[in-house]
């Protein structure tokens, strides 16, 4: 007999107006626990006030919260942040600037074994040296890694992380993100973070949850969004994508660029969207001319003019060498279909 | 928190507020009393000693703020501070010093021998009001040149603007709105004064206020010619507000500051003899002066008795305010409304008021209401610490806004509650701020006079009250101990103040 396990955070239908503007609009959201669930979204969307309303640090003006099973908000029922085992890291990690670094850790566990597990979440972030310093005396990196010992010390139920790496220059943000979600597995933490970067959500979580105008549009593993994205806005805000449109029937869809398997039942005009990684180029062939090249050195991102006039992107490998006005042939690997009524803006 | 936010400006809102009912309700009394001419001539009489302290300030407290942030000025460094000294020394003993120093009887003529002409009246306070205020303007106006970089002035100078024309098109707009702010500040502090103006037998409104208040039983005249020198005020600080809501904004400046000026050598010895002739009449005259009638006095007893209680109204006052301060400041900054925006209102509004008019409203209230805690230590340290309230409040929320937000709500999901996350985090983080705040509550506390008079009980003396009455006796002696021992106090928190702001 299985039982389906307790999620560790569930929101439901959380409404919240700031002057009478919906910042939040029927948000919900179910977190299982040990997950790092990526909230992703762009500015504005409502990703800081669901964190903060999980937090306990802004009140819905509807909707209910669970954590790990408990209710913290509902009708009648109102959880102080303190007593809701939530562990939080601030955009700007909010360290005490007048107590240490192990102080500062130490906060959230008083009473005894507080050293020992003070000493225990330092070594888990590999600060063990820091513990005497102050905050001011660490590097930004350094600091969140604080932030984060701070917040898991009490082993709370769920971690929240506000825009974690948005301070941190690009070199040291990417090793952050391993380095945090390495912390994070180790810990077995449930942890949603948000984020505003596609990549950073895409490669630091078991789940993404895309939101917009205030609710979660999407949710799912990095892989089934990005390549399965739910309407032609997820497609476009998860990364780079043409569209062409198509006709499509009986397990396949017919446009300018040839004609793609789809999922049976798709059928009537649709719009074809098309990822530059799908796009092979073919030297000597003669489908498109190079228009510009970006070159990253583990890759290029080619822009082509196609014979009729209509743009298409092809990210390949760092070869071949090509030139704009450089003539190539194309062949698309594969592609996703939306109904043409799918509202996205060309 | 609101109730203490409440409760530390009730002993004198509430009061205050009676005041103006009971002067409404004075009906025929009350105009007959503002129609008066001798209400008309006491109207004229201030607003002269106001237009032309504040004239004169902003004249002295420019030219040493110039003279010493952008001219190459030998010495610049030590005027600055000489300029900037006189803020110790409170307006009555600027009066006191004058006073005794000029006149046929006066210690100048004693010493030399040629007759100097007395200093009283009108000439006398606004000369003492003039030294006293100065060195706000020249603080402010410092500032402001401090913060000017110097690309505009250059950008000027390389489209072919003189020296000349660079100052009245450049830095006379910039400086503006500081020495705007400065200018008012002063004409408030004058109106308000009640020191010199008394000293100086210059019949202005918060004299005649005092005098009327002490010489009658029927106190109508009193109240009304109160309510007219609040009317007064009202006008000056809604102005103030005015000019603040235009020229808060300004970024300090990362500019390097502008070259400094290089004076010929006549500009040189003008600005030297300036520079030096200010220092000698307001601080050689007044310091030399107290320190004479020390060596001449005698067997003057030493003041102890005013000096503790002095010490001791001030430093519970700023305590009072301090503590009262935090919680507020919380409240003001974190929980933003329209209700707290009036609470920093009312307590600036109380600040800025005429004490003599705060005060003398707080005892038509006590005396009919309050029985035998008007008159108490108590509430005399509670009605000071309702008036300076606003210093400590700004100190406060100045220190709460460095905190940033998220420190409380990450001790919050630590697991504190509101109160032990206000004891562990906020307070440690502000209470320096909070301090400065509550040392410059017992600065102004120290010197405060006319609350102190009206409201002090029987046998309690401070060190303003006693040069006071020392002083409107014409016993120099035996105001020179206190005099002097007033400014010693209060220098040691203004050096403090000085020193901090600096560190920033």
């Amino acid at each position: 007999m299985t039982v389906e396990p307790t999620p560790a955070i569930c929101c439901h239908g959380l409404v919240k107006r700031f002057d009478g503007d919906p910042v939040l609009d029927r948000f919900s959201l179910s977190v299982s626990a040990g997950t790092i669930l990526g909230l992703l979204g762009p500015s504005g969307s409502g990703k800081t006030t669901a964190l903060r309303i999980i937090a306990g640090f802004e009140r819905p003006d509807s909707g209910t919260v669970q954590i790990a099973g408990s209710t913290m908000v509902g009708p009648g029922r109102w959880v102080p942040p303190e007593r809701r085992r939530v562990g939080m890291v601030f955009q700007d990690y909010a360290l005490f600037p007048h107590l240490s670094v192990a102080t500062n850790v130490g906060y959230g566990v008083p009473g005894p074994g507080q050293d020992a597990r003070v000493a225990r979440v330092l070594n888990l972030v590999g600060l063990s040296g820091a513990a005497r310093r102050y905050p001011h005396e660490l590097s930004g990196g350094e600091q969140q890694r604080v932030a984060l010992a701070r917040a898991l010390a009490p082993d709370p139920d769920v971690v929240l992380l506000d825009e974690p790496f948005s301070n941190l220059d690009a070199p040291r943000r990417d090793r952050m993100r391993r380095e945090i979600r390495t912390i994070l597995v180790e810990a077995r933490a449930t942890a949603v973070f948000v984020t505003h970067d596609q990549e950073e959500a895409l490669a630091m979580s078991d789940r993404v949850a895309v939101m917009r105008d205030g609710r979660v549009v999407q949710v799912g593993e990095p892989w089934e969004v990005y390549t399965r994205p739910g309407d032609c806005w997820v497609a476009r805000f998860l990364g780079e994508a043409e569209f062409v449109p198509g006709t499509a029937s009986g397990g396949s869809v017919s446009t300018a660029l040839g004609t793609f398997p789809v999922p049976e039942g798709v059928s009537g005009p649709v719009e074809v969207m098309i990822r530059p990684e799908s796009v092979e180029v073919l030297p000597g062939g003669s489908d498109a001319v190079v228009v510009d090249r970006e070159f990253y050195g583990h890759d290029q991102l080619l822009t082509l003019r196609l014979a009729d006039g209509r743009r298409l992107l092809s990210r390949i490998g760092p070869l071949p060498a090509l030139n704009p006005g450089d003539a190539v042939g194309i062949r698309v690997r594969e592609v996703v279909a939306f109904p043409a009524s799918g509202g996205h803006q060309h | 928190m609101w109730v203490i936010a409440v409760g530390i400006l009730v002993p004198t809102a509430v009061p205050f507020a009676a005041l103006v009912i009971r002067a409404a309700g004075a009906g025929g009394g009350a105009v007959d009393v503002l129609a008066s001419a001798r209400t008309a001539r006491l109207a004229a009489n201030t607003m002269a000693l106001v237009a032309a302290v504040t004239a004169s300030a902003i004249a002295v407290g420019v030219a040493t703020a110039w003279l010493t942030n952008r001219t190459d000025l030998p010495g610049r460094r030590i005027w600055a501070v000489t300029a900037a000294l006189p803020l110790v020394i409170p307006s009555y003993v600027v009066a006191l010093a004058l006073r005794s120093a000029f006149g046929k009887r006066g210690l100048l003529t004693d010493l030399t021998g040629l007759g100097f002409p007395t200093v009283a009246g009108f000439p006398g306070a606004w000369l003492a009001l003039t030294i006293a205020t100065y060195p706000f303007v020249h603080l402010v106006a410092s500032a402001a040149f401090r913060r000017m970089g110097r690309s505009a002035e250059e950008a000027a100078r390389g489209l072919g603007a003189s020296p000349g024309r660079v100052f009245r098109t450049v830095v006379l707009p910039a400086l503006r709105p500081s020495v705007g702010a400065g200018a008012l500040l002063t004409a408030l502090y004058t109106l308000s004064d009640f020191g010199a103006v008394s000293l100086m037998r210059y019949d202005a409104f918060t004299r005649v206020i005092y005098a009327q208040y002490a010489g009658r039983l029927d106190r109508t005249p009193a109240t009304v010619l109160a309510m007219a020198l609040v009317a007064m005020a009202v006008l000056l600080l809604v102005a103030e507000h005015r000019s603040r809501g235009r020229g808060a904004y300004h970024t300090p400046s990362a500019e390097a500051p502008p070259s400094p000026i290089h004076l010929g050598v006549r500009a040189r010895v003008a600005g030297l003899s300036f520079m030096a002739l200010l220092a000698l009449i307001s601080l050689a005259l007044p310091l030399g002066v107290l320190i004479t009638w020390l060596a001449r006095g005698g067997a003057v007893p030493m003041p102890w008795g005013a000096m503790a209680g002095s010490l001791a109204g001030a430093a519970l006052a700023a305590l009072l305010a301090g503590a009262a301060a935090i919680p507020v400041s919380a409240l003001v900054v974190r929980h933003h409304s329209r209700a707290t925006v009036w609470v920093e209102r009312l307590s600036y509004a109380i600040f800025a008021l005429p004490h003599i008019t705060v005060a003398l409203a707080v005892v038509f209230f006590a005396s009919r209401y309050l029985g035998s805690l008007y008159q108490s230590l108590i509430f005399l340290v509670l009605v000071y610490a309702s008036i300076f309230f606003a210093q400590a409040l700004a100190a406060g929320r100045a220190a709460m806004l460095q905190v940033g937000p998220h420190l409380e709500e990450a001790s919050r999901s630590l697991g504190r509650g509101p109160l032990a996350t206000m004891l562990r985090v906020t307070v440690p983080l502000v209470w320096r701020g909070v301090a400065l705040g509550a040392l410059l509550v017992f600065l102004t506390t120290m010197k405060e006079l006319p609350a102190t008079l009206l409201l002090r009980p029987t046998g309690f003396d401070t060190l303003a009250v006693e040069i006071w009455s020392a002083a409107d006796d014409l016993r120099y002696a035996r105001a020179a101990v206190p005099s002097l021992l007033l400014v010693a106090v209060s220098a040691v928190p203004a050096y403090l103040l000085a020193t901090r702001k600096h560190d920033r």
